[in-house]
């Protein structure tokens, strides 16, 4: 009877067994539901942004290379009017432009930072980053309309609602990312490599350019791709000072719209279901897409960097 | 001297005015928001009811609405981040599974915010009926969040030091006792900057809430704290347009004469909101280090 008392007790799990795969199991639930999450977003953005291509019938060609944006409507040869190119072209430009003109003031600020003042980029520039990279993207987008917008106007005419706008303020917005993400990869930098360098004679502009730079490349490069993930992606500031028409871009200044613009100022006017509405969620598709393929790209750019080391 | 160093004071003299420029540039934000926007913030200001058509409206509900999705948010996310976090960083083993699931919280926190409010439309508004919400506002706002969150206190876990683990273990708790109870308070400062500093962020977004919580702000009755009355300042299925969502809106398509007074007085509000969050953070993480370990 005892035995068999103790027996039962010893075959069966403890209390103490029973809790630790609760807790095992509780942990991994947490996580698959953030897995869950983004594996809904991404169907339900495909299944959504698809339809237009599959339950409208508009043809791929229409949409990468139309230039007419009227859901509803017809072009004057009689195709459906969803050209999205314009509002392609007017993402790729902001983000190109911002991240090229940002880029050099990142990288300066940078190296200030780790190679000539470490001090005072720590002290000063440290912050400095940490602040602009939390001002919200809706005061960068009321700072660009009372501010960068009538600059843009009296400097170089037009409505100064455009993509030269649009970069401005993307510059600004992205040029903390970027500025923190190319510290880490400056700091990873072993001080050997400088020192082997200055010890041959190299002045320390010749170190910085020639020996560290070089080696922080693929970790610079995934800044900058960072930095484009976010200007591709932004979506008030962007949407506030580019004047919003759904044309081609013919200069810098003239009202332009991007892929986020038109999905913030059109989502709440559609019927969920038309084509109208289908057609927004295939801009949003190819918002999606291409934050996939950024993360795509900085997975690349890191495996090459961590290989050439 | 001779050329290369000439070119070496040229060039770090270069980087010192870039580094500088950066600086004017943050100064140049920062003092315009407070200079324009703090003489327009007043008690009344931060009290009353906007108005849609007259000037004198205020930001009342508005900074209501911001701390309370703030707060719901917050509640939903940090279990599910801490949840996910201890998994990561206590049970995961380094193989193909936790490659993929690290993958999708990256991708996840690179997503444009946009589309995270489209998902949470689509999904909390439409599909499950929610309507404009604070719920639905408050569940977007967790997805938002939730990789960002997850990132930061698996960061603060790993720093905790293994003889703490060991300790635990040796002492005869479980793995998830040992985590429970010894872990996790040990990392507790940490944590709370994370979040705080998380609700920084939370606290400025627009972009996915304009299509879940609405960009409506219904009058509330402020005596009433019934969840269940749709005009109570509680109840969870009533539209509300936050602070940040509230200047989106009004300078895209607001008609009030004093539209640059109330929009730049939001603004300093705002970036206000989030300094004390940010300079708090670290301050209120050192003070419950301090208490919790007696100095």
């Amino acid at each position: 009877m005892q035995n068999q008392k103790l027996a039962k007790q010893l075959m069966k799990k403890s209390k103490t067994a029973r809790y630790e795969r609760f807790g095992h199991l509780l942990s991994l639930s947490a996580l698959l539901l953030i897995m869950a999450i983004v594996l809904g977003i991404i169907v339900f953005v495909a299944t959504k942004g698809l339809s237009t291509f599959f339950n409208d019938h508009i043809s791929f060609k229409d949409f990468f290379t139309g230039t007419l944006w009227n859901p509803g409507t017809k072009t004057p040869s009689g195709h459906q009017a969803v050209g999205a190119l314009p509002m392609i072209v007017g993402s790729f430009l902001v983000t190109i432009l911002a991240a090229v003109v940002s880029t050099p003031f990142a990288i300066g600020t940078a190296v200030y930072m780790t190679e000539i003042s470490p001090k005072r980029g720590a002290k000063i520039l440290q912050p400095v980053t940490e602040l602009l990279v939390g001002i919200p993207s809706v005061v960068y987008g009321f700072i660009g309309l009372s501010v960068v917008v009538p600059f843009v106007r009296n400097t170089f005419g037009g409505s100064g609602f455009g993509i030269l706008s649009g970069t401005f303020v993307l510059f600004v917005m992205i040029l903390p990312t970027i500025v923190s993400m190319t510290v880490d990869s400056l700091k990873s930098v072993p001080k050997y490599y400088r020192q082997a360098s200055l010890a041959l004679g190299a002045t320390k502009w010749q170190t910085i350019w020639k020996v560290v730079l070089r080696a922080a490349t693929p970790g610079i490069l995934t800044a900058v791709v960072f930095g484009m993930a976010r200007a591709f992606g932004e979506a008030l500031a962007v949407q506030m000072v580019i004047g919003n028409a759904a044309l081609m871009p013919h200069n810098l200044v003239s009202p332009a719209s991007t892929l986020t613009s038109v999905l913030t100022a059109g989502m709440g006017n559609t019927v969920m279901g038309s084509l109208q509405n289908d057609a927004l969620w295939s801009l949003a598709l190819v918002l999606l897409v291409m934050s996939l393929f950024f993360n795509l790209l900085v997975h690349f750019i890191g495996r090459k960097g961590a290989f050439k080391k | 001297m001779n050329r290369s160093q000439k070119q070496s004071r040229i060039a770090i003299a270069a980087l010192r005015g870039i580094a500088g420029f950066v600086v004017l540039i943050l100064a140049f934000l920062i003092g315009y928001i407070f200079i324009t926007g703090l003489p327009n913030v007043s008690w009344h200001f931060l009290t009353t009811p906007a108005k849609a058509f007259t000037s004198g409206g205020g930001i009342g509900i508005q900074l209501f609405n911001s701390f309370y999705l703030l707060v719901l948010a917050m509640l939903i996310s940090l279990p599910i981040a801490l949840g996910a976090s201890i998994y990561l960083n206590e049970y995961a083993k380094d193989n193909w599974f936790t490659g993929m699931i690290r993958t999708a919280i990256e991708i996840l926190s690179s997503l444009p915010s946009v589309v995270v409010g489209l998902f949470g439309f689509l999904l909390f508004v439409v599909q499950f009926n929610y309507g404009f919400s604070i719920i639905s506002g408050a569940l977007t706002l967790t997805i938002f969040n939730l990789p960002l969150l997850t990132r930061n206190i698996e960061e603060t876990l790993s720093g905790v030091s293994d003889d703490q683990r060991q300790g635990g273990l040796g002492l005869g708790l479980s793995k998830y006792e040992t985590i429970i109870h010894i872990v996790v308070p040990a990392a507790l400062p940490g944590i709370i900057s994370g979040i705080i500093l998380c609700s920084g962020r939370v606290f400025g977004e627009a972009a996915a809430l304009i299509y879940t919580a609405g960009q409506s702000a219904p009058a509330l009755n402020f005596g009433d704290w019934n969840p269940f009355n749709i005009d109570s300042p509680l109840s969870p299925l009533r539209p509300a347009e936050t602070l940040a969502v509230h200047i989106w809106k009004i300078n895209s398509e607001g008609i009030m004469p004093d539209l640059t007074k109330v929009s730049s007085g939001s603004a300093a509000v705002l970036v206000l909101a989030i300094l004390i969050f940010n300079f708090s953070a670290r301050y209120i993480g050192r003070k419950v280090f301090e208490k919790m370990t007696s100095i």
